[in-house]
Parts: structure tokens; sequence; C-alpha cells
């Protein structure tokens, strides 16, 4: 049986037909086009497929896409500005060279978008314990701390 | 050269639409295409008896199913052997879909093409396949045993042996020298399995339009991909096209080809009429694709007072698991980078490459350095404790000199050519990690040690690769290189290249890789090869281009190509800047034009040029356009360096080990883009880290990997990795017109040497065995 | 690796849940940071699934004197910011990584009752217990299950078909006592390779034991914490895996629950004003 949903995502209301056991990862990717959520695992541990569910991080391959029927997601195609510039945190991580293949990038993007809106400076520790739930093979994670600070810099700067 | 961008830290190219979500990853592509699954096999070793798909039948969205008796003669023939060598006497390879026997858990049996992925996996669960269990052979010492058998015709499951010898200056032997040797030290190291664990899974999608096929897939190699799915398919290779798309990770596994599926699927997509995509999951590429590492090696030694070593003894059994598609490049990159910054006086390495029913081995970032570096590593550790010195002076006692280069390690490297050092300085990068890291300042005290690593690669393997560039009458710049890019940034590091040599600034460079379109030679992308070898091809074919450009701006400037020079796009003479031509008015020259579509290309037309009427318009030798293509081979490997050391503190009671530092020098001749380099070595580290402190694969006796997810297989997480200081040494390399190294692997291969060394500092207690959990050196302290 | 088909059932309120679970069955989907891995895995097949993300009234987090009652739909993370309990806190900060505790619900961790599981732990040690509801005759009935009771083995709670876990009560500790947790994992995260939670007071001390047996292993220590950890490396049980064998788990939770214990009394001594 398929279940009519709307889901609000990057600010549009978008409708899809799914089964019930549609993941919301399969969902965004599939059903509405938006891959820039990845999958690396579909279990829960990589964070590849972290996006904001109401503004909250959480793992898409851990939801089903008909359980959230009616929430406000945001997806790595979200994070820009309307006019289409990089967020802060975008920047921050181009600018620090926070990623190598990109996989990873997009569950990093949401992940801390969260992390700054919550605490916009945070300490060297908090950084590390607010990525510790992604995983990256390519970068050794150096950079990617590193863009966490540049981005709260720039977030602060143009506050 | 106006334009210093060669060994400035560029922001990457790549970036802006990896961040936005715009990236195009295999998954990402075919939004319509049926989707592929796959039965593997439960079992590690059994022969399939009956496989009976009724019961999926009925599944909805179901299109097909196929097993090994329904491919054609050609598509279901063995997988290749890819890299033969006289030592792999019984190499071995898959068939496509599992033909009798299946030899470990993961082997594809049944193919399954439905509506979508989840339909497709509903018919896997549904198809009932018949197997009777096999013993299997599980464990290098099992293997070695050779009481079970993997392949029926192997017999004492020996894939391979090879046995190299360097003999002393004085012709003596290894075992010779060793005997007659002051001191002498035998032991036994041991590595586990790791795998490459790239966050994206290998995956192809495929179209067929009836006369031309196109492959896209998550390969290092496309090139290569495309030459072996046009034999596997029987078609001529014009009508096959083959594209790496962004690639989200290789670290190695995907430089394989062709797997199974790069078969299937395109055959499917023939046959069906239809497109058809396969993705791996996280728990297929588990079992499914390759690991690395798994070593046994018994070690024998002798050396001097000094802790010169005299002679060395190493017997190697390498874990192959089932298959050797890629060839013994692995055992062999051991046996002859074991030697590292080193001269020992003799030396004796054996391998032997054993068959067991896991999945197949094959290069995983490092290639089998780590292990080699282990061994000697591990040695000179020993040897110091023996004689009771510091761990730095027997290194630098064994130290090729600065003065020696190029320097004959008297072996035959990976790539069938002499093992010759090219350059280097191993005293000067001694002495820099000891001041990096404070060596000498270093207070030891129970449950804190310092540890160190020596290592050198031999990078930017032949035989060869090529590019392409082309400047196009608006001024852009158009670069391609055959292989295949997986993060390494090789759209900004070649742009950079570009943007050196011709004088235009990067902003009009383009670079495309991996696209058989574009570039149809190429090797892959491996080895740390390359920034090297298609760098260099692209810097000849830079060089190319800017003759003819200039050649053609001397005629309309009326000078001399010599006095020419090219900055900011714009050819002028040197010292007179008013006379001058941009490079978009030297395209349109380049290429005599019959029709103007614009402006610019007016300007070529037949009327509107003086071209000389008694000459051709091309003139002979010549070809239309501004564009060169030039290829680089180099005649041997480069070989990078570099040394590694590390803080570890280990708690007395819980015996939780933790890296405190962790510090790099390394050198790769001329730095492209610094920041790169940077990056590729922190995440090498990464890598190693996880290899010496958390990733293994672990298989039960019943063939079971009994870890096969990110829940079990322990790849680290930020909160596992500590800062990563580095330190940068620039010897050139002499062979090739750049002068640069490979750095793609540098980060990983020292890295379990390096914390075995420390640990083994901090608790006292002999480090054999990596990687070491909390739980093993709890084990250790009791004894 | 996607679940295998399942009808789907999204009640918006307690009797129709109940009523739902006792008709046709089926799996609870709580926060489904548990079940849909293992769905995704394939490991279970349910051929229902009654999603309780929509019933209403059972996001509630409530505190009193007594304690704090935490409803089935509270989600790790707002427990944890809701900062209730200070031994539930520190426990909600070792388990999984912020965007699993953003879905992932402390009730479902209870009934999941992963030997390794912080909270079950937390429960145990406090003596807290879980309310469980059923449709019985036509109408909601309820049941209190005392923690002792309700963690029955591995990967098994008292909870049974047909019966939704709808809060679970976390005692506030005594006044003048401290409580503390200290677990070792591979990873920052995972879940734990030993673990142990204490709560020292003037009565006496306890400590729960994590990764060692079959649920959390509850141990009065009375009031000598100098042989605590051979009682504890005593009356535990573990099993040797590939991450830990059993002899360093024995050794390791013996540490843990000294430091734990040790912490406990310094913070309860601190309350005391000692
Ligand atoms: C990567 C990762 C790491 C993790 N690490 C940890 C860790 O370190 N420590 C830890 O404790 N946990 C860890 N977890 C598990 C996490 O805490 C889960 O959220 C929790 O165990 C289950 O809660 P849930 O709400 O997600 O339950 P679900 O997944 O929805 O359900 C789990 C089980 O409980 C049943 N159930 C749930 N709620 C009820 C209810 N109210 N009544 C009856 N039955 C119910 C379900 O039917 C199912 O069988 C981890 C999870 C992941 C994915
Ligand atoms: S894909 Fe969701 S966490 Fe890995
Ligand atoms: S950039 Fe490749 S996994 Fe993070």
């Amino acid at each position: 049986m398929e279940h009519e949903i709307t889901l609000v995502v990057n600010g549009t209301a978008r409708r899809a037909r799914v089964p019930a056991r549609r993941l919301l990862s399969d969902c965004l990717r599939h059903d509405l086009g938006l891959t820039g959520t990845h999958v690396g695992c579909e279990h829960g541990v990589c964070g590849c497929c972290t996006v904001l569910l109401d503004g909250r991080p959480v793992r898409s391959c851990l939801t089903f896409a008909v359980t959230v029927d009616g929430a406000e997601i945001t997806t790595v195609e979200g994070l820009a500005d309307r006019d289409g510039r990089m967020s802060a945190v975008q920047r921050a991580f181009a600018e620090c060279h926070g990623l190598q293949c990109g996989f990873c990038t997009p569950g990093f993007l949401c992940t801390v978008t969260a992390l700054l809106k919550e605490n916009p400076a945070p300490t060297d520790d908090e950084v590390v314990e607010g990525i510790a739930g992604n995983l990256c093979r390519c970068t050794g994670y150096q950079n990617i701390v590193k863009a966490v600070h540049r981005a709260a810099e720039l977030l602060a700067e143009e506050a | 050269m106006t334009t210093k961008l060669f060994g400035a830290p560029v922001q990457r190219r790549e970036d802006p639409r990896l961040l936005t979500g715009q990236g195009r990853y295999l998954d990402d592509l075919g939004r319509d295409a049926l989707a592929a699954a796959f039965v593997r096999s439960p079992h590690a070793h059994a022969r399939v008896r009956d496989i009976d798909v009724s019961g999926a039948l009925d599944v909805e969205g179901l299109v097909a199913i196929y097993t090994w008796e329904d491919l054609p003669e050609r598509v279901g023939r063995a997988l290749p052997l890819l890299i033969p060598h006289p030592a792999l006497t019984h190499g071995r390879t898959a068939y496509p879909l599992a033909r009798d026997v299946v030899r470990h858990v993961g082997e594809p049996v049944v193919m399954v093409v439905a509506a979508d992925r989840y339909a497709a996996e509903d018919a896997c669960a549904l198809i009932e396949v018949d197997y009777e269990p096999l013993k299997p052979v599980v464990g290098i010492e099992e293997a070695v045993q050779g009481a079970q058998l993997v392949h029926e015709d192997v017999p004492g499951n020996v894939g391979a042996h090879l046995v190299q010898e360097v003999a002393a200056a004085d012709g003596r032997g290894a075992r010779e020298a060793i005997e007659t040797s002051p001191h002498t030290l035998a032991f036994r190291l041991d590595i586990e399995r790791s795998a490459s664990m790239p966050l994206e899974g290998r995956g192809v999608y495929a179209r067929w339009d009836g006369r031309d096929l196109r492959v896209y897939s998550s390969t290092q190699t496309s090139t290569s991909v495309r030459m072996a799915v046009a034999a596997a398919l029987g078609l001529p290779l014009p009508q096959v096209e083959v594209i790496a798309p962004d690639v989200g990770g290789g670290f190695g596994v995907k430089i394989v080809h062709p797997w199974p599926e790069e078969v299937l699927v395109p055959w499917a997509a023939m046959t069906l009429g239809r497109e058809v995509k396969w993705t791996e999951d996280r728990r297929e590429h588990f079992v499914s694709s390759a690991h690395e590492r798994g070593q046994v090696q018994y070690v024998r030694v002798g050396f001097d007072d000094d802790g010169r070593v005299l002679g060395l003894d190493v017997t190697i059994l390498h874990d192959h698991g089932a298959y050797t598609p890629y060839g013994i490049i692995v055992p062999i990159v051991t046996s002859t980078q074991l030697l590292g910054p080193y001269k020992p006086g003799a030396y004796r390495v054996e391998f032997t490459a054993v068959y067991t029913n896991t999945v197949q081995v094959t290069p995983y970032r490092g290639a089998g350095r780590p292990q080699g570096v282990f061994c000697m590593e591990r040695t000179m550790d020993k040897i110091a404790r023996y004689l009771g010195k510091d761990r730095t002076e027997v290194r630098a006692a064994n130290f090729i000199r600065p003065d020696e280069f190029p320097y004959d390690q008297g072996m035959t490297f990976q790539d069938g050519r002499p093992l010759i050092y090219d350059s280097g300085n191993y005293p000067e990068m001694l002495r820099m990690i000891k001041e990096l890291i404070g060596w000498d300042t270093f207070e030891r005290r129970p449950g804190l040690g310092i540890g160190i690593g020596c290592y050198v690669e031999g990078t930017g393997v032949g035989p060869y690769e090529g590019g392409h560039v082309q400047i196009t009458s608006d001024g852009r710049v158009h670069v391609s290189t055959g292989l295949t890019s997986q993060g390494q940034g090789h759209e900004t590091a070649f742009a950079q290249i570009a943007a050196t040599e011709l004088g235009v600034p990067i902003e009009r460079v383009s670079v495309v890789t991996g696209d058989t379109r574009r570039f149809g030679y190429a090797v892959g992308t491996f080895a740390s090869r390359a920034a090297v070898v298609s760098g260099n091809a692209i810097a000849l074919a830079c060089r190319k281009v800017r003759e003819k450009a200039l050649r053609i701006a001397a005629d309309a400037l009326e000078a001399d190509p010599g006095d020419l020079d090219i900055a900011d796009g714009i050819v002028h003479v040197v010292g007179a800047p008013s006379a001058a031509v941009p490079l978009s008015t030297v395209a349109v020259l380049a290429n005599p034009l019959r029709y103007a579509f614009d402006e610019e290309t007016a300007k070529a037309t037949q009327f509107a040029t003086a071209a000389a009427p008694d000459r051709p318009p091309v003139a002979e030798g010549e070809e239309p356009g501004l564009e060169g293509r030039d290829y680089y081979s180099p005649i041997r490997s480069t070989f990078a360096a570099g040394m590694h050391a590390a803080i570890v503190e280990t708690d007395p009671d819980t015996a939780e080990i933790k890296v405190l530092r962790y510090a790099v020098v390394h050198d790769c001749g001329r730095l492209i883009n610094p920041m790169i380099v940077e990056g590729q070595i922190h995440g090498g580290v990464a890598q190693g880290i996880g290899g010496a402190l958390y990733e293994r694969m672990v298989y039960d006796q019943h063939g079971q990997l009994v870890n096969a997810s990110f829940m079990d297989f322990l790849m680290p997480y930020a909160t596992e990795i500590p800062r990563v200081e580095t330190g940068h040494l620039e010897t050139p390399s002499p062979l090739n017109p750049l002068g640069i190294k490979g750095a793609g692997e540098a980060g990983v291969i020292p890295v379990s040497a390096v914390i075995a060394s420390a640990v083994e500092d901090a608790e006292g207690i002999e480090i054999n065995r990596m990687p070491i959990s909390p739980s093993e050196l709890f084990e250790l302290r009791m004894g | 690796m996607k679940p295998p088909p399942f009808t789907y059932h999204a009640p918006r309120d307690l009797p129709a849940a109940l009523r739902t679970l006792a008709e046709v069955g089926g799996k609870v989907l709580a926060g489904g940071q548990s079940l849909i891995p293992m769905l995704n895995m394939r490991l279970a097949a349910p051929g229902h699934v009654v999603d309780i993300n929509r019933v209403a009234g059972l996001d509630g987090i409530e505190v009193s004197r007594a304690g704090v009652t935490v409803g089935a739909l509270a989600r790790h993370a707002d427990v944890e910011r809701a900062g209730a309990h200070p031994l539930l806190t520190w426990a909600l900060k070792l388990v999984a990584h912020p965007a699993i505790r953003n879905r992932g619900t402390v009730v479902g961790s209870l009934v999941h009752a992963d030997p390794a599981a912080e909270l079950p732990a937390v429960l145990a040690v406090l003596g807290g217990h879980v309310r469980v509801a059923r449709w019985d005759c036509g109408r909601v009935t309820f049941r209190e299950i005392p923690a002792a009771e309700f963690f029955v083995g591995p990967m098994e709670s008292a909870v049974g078909p047909g019966e939704l876990a709808v809060s679970a009560f976390f005692p506030a500790l005594e006044e003048g006592s401290g409580a503390a947790f200290h677990e070792v994992s591979r990873r920052h995260g995972d879940y734990a390779l030993a673990g142990a939670c204490a709560v020292v007071g003037v009565a006496g001390a306890r400590v729960a034991c994590i990764g060692v047996g079959g649920g959390p292993v509850v141990i009065d220590v009375g009031g000598d914490l100098s042989s605590a950890a051979a009682r504890v490396r005593d009356a535990v049980d573990p099993d040797d895996d590939i991450h830990a064998s059993a002899a360093y788990r024995r050794h390791l939770v013996g540490v843990l629950a000294e430091r734990a214990l040790r912490d406990a009394a310094r913070e309860g001594a601190a309350a005391r004003g000692a």
C-alpha cells in the first residue's frame, strides 16, 4: 500500500506517494530527486545521510518517510542562501579544504549547521564531539575541525 | 611562466558542486533505471546444487533473474587475471556469477533485476539456493597446512611463491651473513586484515541504445573497465564508453576491474533493452569487494654492534583470500618496499601467497607497504632494544646516505623495473621528525611512550598516462586525462599545472578526468601516481600547445617566437606589452574556417585572413586547432619518503591507548598544491590509526565475517584521531619534468609501525601483532 | 539493505495504538534507531509495524520530588536537555551520537534491552519502573514493572506481545547521595565494552554494570567501597566477543565500578556538605 505524504523540503512543500517502508533517504534521493543527501551504510553509523528534521540533525536512513509526513526537512541543497550564495559553513569547508571526495560532506554540513546554531562559539573539544557521529574516510578530520571553527568565525562576522 | 600557481594552496575547483549537493555520484544518476541486486553466498565454501527461483516470480516489480547458466558463454567466463606474474603459478579468478562452487561468503550467485532496489531485495530473499557445504579454509595457518583446499586444483592452497635475494657486497647471501653476524634476532610478526572502505561503495549504471553502450562506474580506472567490458561483451571498443562520475573514495578497492557487476549490469541492460543500475550497499561491500593487509612474517636479522643490519631474512605468508584477480602486487610491494630508507648488507625475502575461503585481497592504500614497513621498523626497534641504543640511532646507522642516490636496491619492483631510488635525504628527515616531536627532550614514564617509523614509497609507476589540452576560441583551456579521481583534487592540481604552463588564469581552465569519451588511453589511479604521471603528461601537452601558440602568435605579431611570453591568457612580446594577441585569437587563427558563427570565428574565415596564397591554409605537418596531446611514460618509479612519530598514553587500569601527538615529516618532491598534499597525509594517517588501533576483519572458523557492519568494523570518528602535525622536505625527483613524487598513500604507510613502537615504549612489552585493542593490551600485560 | 514490506499503522491516540497492537500484534516503532537498522539488514520482518510517533501525549518529561517520568516519545536529546536527573543526563551523553539521540527514545532503549546499553543500568541502579499498557476487554489497562523484573535477558524485556511501554520512572537521588557513570567503549559513542553506574548515599552504595551479563547487573556494595571492584568482578558473567575478551571485561568492569563509586561518593559527600 502506498501513502500520500507531504514533506516541506528546503522550504518547499513536496508531495510523494511512497510505500511505508520507504526510507527518508531514498524518498529524498529517488522520489524527490534530491541526490545531495548520501547513503553510506544504511544502519545509522556513518552519518552521510544526516538531514535536518525540524531543525535537528537526524539519520534519514533510520527514518521512514511516512513517519515524518508534514515535517520540515533541510538537506544540503537547502543550505545556501536564496540567491545561491553558499552558507558560511559551506564556504568554510571550501576555504579549509574540509572535504576530499565529498561523499560524507552533506552529512557534515547539516550536522555542523545545527551545531553552530546551538553553540555559536564551540571549543575544540565541543567541535570534535559535535562531529563525532559522522565518518569521513578521506580527510582525517583535521580540516573539518578547522572548517567548523572558521565557520563560527564567519557567522560571527556576518551576524 | 608568469602565473605562479604551481606550488600554491589553491582552493579546490571541485568543491562548489560537492558542497551544494550538486555532485554526481553513481547512485545519483539513472533515476529511472531498473535496479539490480544479488543473491550472495551465505557459505564460505559450498557447492551450488540447485537454484529455485520460483518463489520470487510473483514479486511485484520483478523484471529478470539470472544465474550463471543464463549467461552467454563469453559473459560467463572466469573474470580476467589482470596482472599475471611468473611466480603466480596458480592464479585463480571468480566467475561473474558462481558456477559450481562458492569460495567466500558474499560471492554472487544470482542476479535479480527489478523496478527498484526494494523489490529486487524482496525477490532475492525468496530465491532458494541449495548448497552442499564444504569445509572452509580460514586463516593463514589453516591455509598453509593444506589439509583442505580452496581450489581443488591448487595443491597446498599456494597461489604464488617467490624468493628474491640481494647478496652482500662480498657476495654472501643473507642467511650466510646472518650466521656470521655478531648478533642475531628471530621473531614472528602478525598483521590483520582491513579494507579500503570508501564511504561510497561500488556501483555500475549502464545504458544501451541498440548500438552503443555507455557505462558509468564508480571506478579508479574507466579506460580499463571499458576494455574489459568490451572484451566480455564482445563489443567493438568504439561502441563502449565508460565514465567515472564523482567517486566517493576509492583507496585501492576500485582499481580492480572488471568486477562481476561491471560485466553483468551492462549485459543485463543490453539484454533487457533497459537502463540498469546496481548500487552496492554496505553489507555487500564488506563481503563482496576486497580486503587487504593480512600477513604473517618470520624475520631473522644479523647485525653488528652499531646496529647495522648485515643480513635480513624475511619469510612472508600472505593471505590472498579466495581469488587473485589483481595478481600478487601486494606481496611483491611488501617484499620490495620493506627495505625502506635502509641498506641492509644482504637481503632475502620469500613469500607464499595462499588461498583462503575469504574475500579476495587486492591493494588498499599503501598496498603491502604498511606490512613491509611494520616488519622493518619492528626490526629496527628490536635491534635498538637488544643493543640498548636509541631507536633513531640504529635507524641512522642503516640509512642510505644522500650522496648515494640514485641508489639501486638490486631488486625488481612491482612495475617489473629495477628498484632504484631516485633521490632523498633521510638523515635530514630524521633530524626534522625528531625536532618536530621533541624526541631528545621526551620524558619517558610508565604509561607514556614515544615511537617512530620510516618508510620509502615507490610512487608514480608507469606504464604511462596522457593529457590532452585544447584552447578554444573563447580563450578557455580544456584539459583532459584518462585517469580518474576519487577526491584527490585532480581537477585543481591539473588546472594549476595547465595554468602555470600556459600562462592563463586558472578560472579559464577546466579539467575532465576518467571519461573515455574525452581521453581513451590511461592506466588508472593507484600507487600515488596521478600527479606524477598524468601531471607530467598534462605539462608536456601544455608545452606543445604553448609552442604552437607562440609560433602562430609570432606570425601574427611578426616577432620571433623566442621573444614571446604568455601572461594572463595574452601572448605578448617580452618588454613590449602593447605588441600582444590574446590566446582566444590565437585559437581562432589556428583553425582556418569557411564559416563564421560569431565575431571571433569571423576573423578566421577565408576572406578575413591574410594567409599567404602560396601556402595551404593548414601547413604541412600542422593540424587545425590549438590543441595538443602528449604522454608521459616514466622510466621507473619515483621514491617518496617520510618519517612519522607519535606519543601515546596507555591507561594502567583500563589498558586504553590514546594517541596524544602525531607528527609527520614527508618528502614528495615538488608540491603542486601543498593544501591538497597535506589533506592526503591527514587522511592517510587517520586510516593508519584505524588500522593500528581499531579496524580488522574478523572471520570465525566457518568463514563468516562476523563484523560486517560499521557498528563492528570500527573506522575512527573525529574523536579517535589526534591532531596531525606536519613538516615538509622537498627533494625534487630528477626523473620527471615537474620534479614531483606521489603523495597519495604516504600518510597511511608507517602508522602501525609507529604506534607499535610507541606502545612498546610505554609498556615495556614487545608488540608483535597489529592492530592492538585495549583488550589485547590487557592480555599482553597478563602475560 | 532495504526493509522488507510490512503493513503500517499510525494510530493517533493511546487506545487506538493499543487496539491495533492487540489486533495485529506487530512491532512498535518509536525512534527507530534500533528497529530500522534491523529492518534494513532484514534481520527482522514484522508483518505489521505500529508507528507510535503520532500518538498524542506520550512525549512528556515530568519532574516531581520523587523522580522523573519519561514518556515513550521523549527523545534522548530532549531528556538530556531537560537535565531533570543528573545520572540520567550523564548516561545520555554516553548514548550514541547527537543525531541518534535526536530520534531515539529513552523508553525504546529500555524495551530494546541491549545488555551494553546505558539507560537500563540507570533504571536498574535507581530501582525505577516501566509503565506498560495493553488493550484488555475493550479498555486500556496498565501495569508497572519494576526494573528488577524488567530486563529479562539480552535484547529481551518484560514487555509482552500487544503491550506498549508508555513511560519510565527514574526515582530521584536521595538527599545527600551522589551518582556517576563510567564506561569504556571502543569509539566514542559506541555501545560500551563495559560500564558501571553507581549511586552512593548515606545508607549504602549500589552499582549497575553493563556489557558483562544478559542485562544490567546490579550489585549492592553496602558501605565498604574498598572491596567493591572484587565483588563486582565476582558477580558478573561477561562473554568473549570480537571487541574484548571475557577476562578483560571482568577486569574492566571492576575498574569502572571503582571509579564510578569513588566519583559518586565524592559527589554525595559534597551534597552533604561534608
Ligand atoms: C549508530 C548507533 C549507535 C548507538 N549507540 C548506542 C549506545 O551507545 N547506547 C545505547 O544505549 N543505545 C545506542 N543506540 C541505540 C539507541 O539508543 C536507540 O535509540 C535505542 O536503543 C532504541 O530506541 P528507539 O526509540 O530508537 O527504539 P526503536 O528502534 O523504535 O525500537 C527498539 C525496540 O523497542 C521496541 N519499542 C520501542 N519503544 C517501545 C515502546 N514504547 N513500547 C514497546 N516496545 C517498544 C520496538 O518494537 C523495538 O523492538 C545506538 C543506535 C545507533 C543507530
Ligand atoms: S547512511 Fe545513514 S548513517 Fe550511514
Ligand atoms: S571527504 Fe571522502 S569521506 Fe569525507
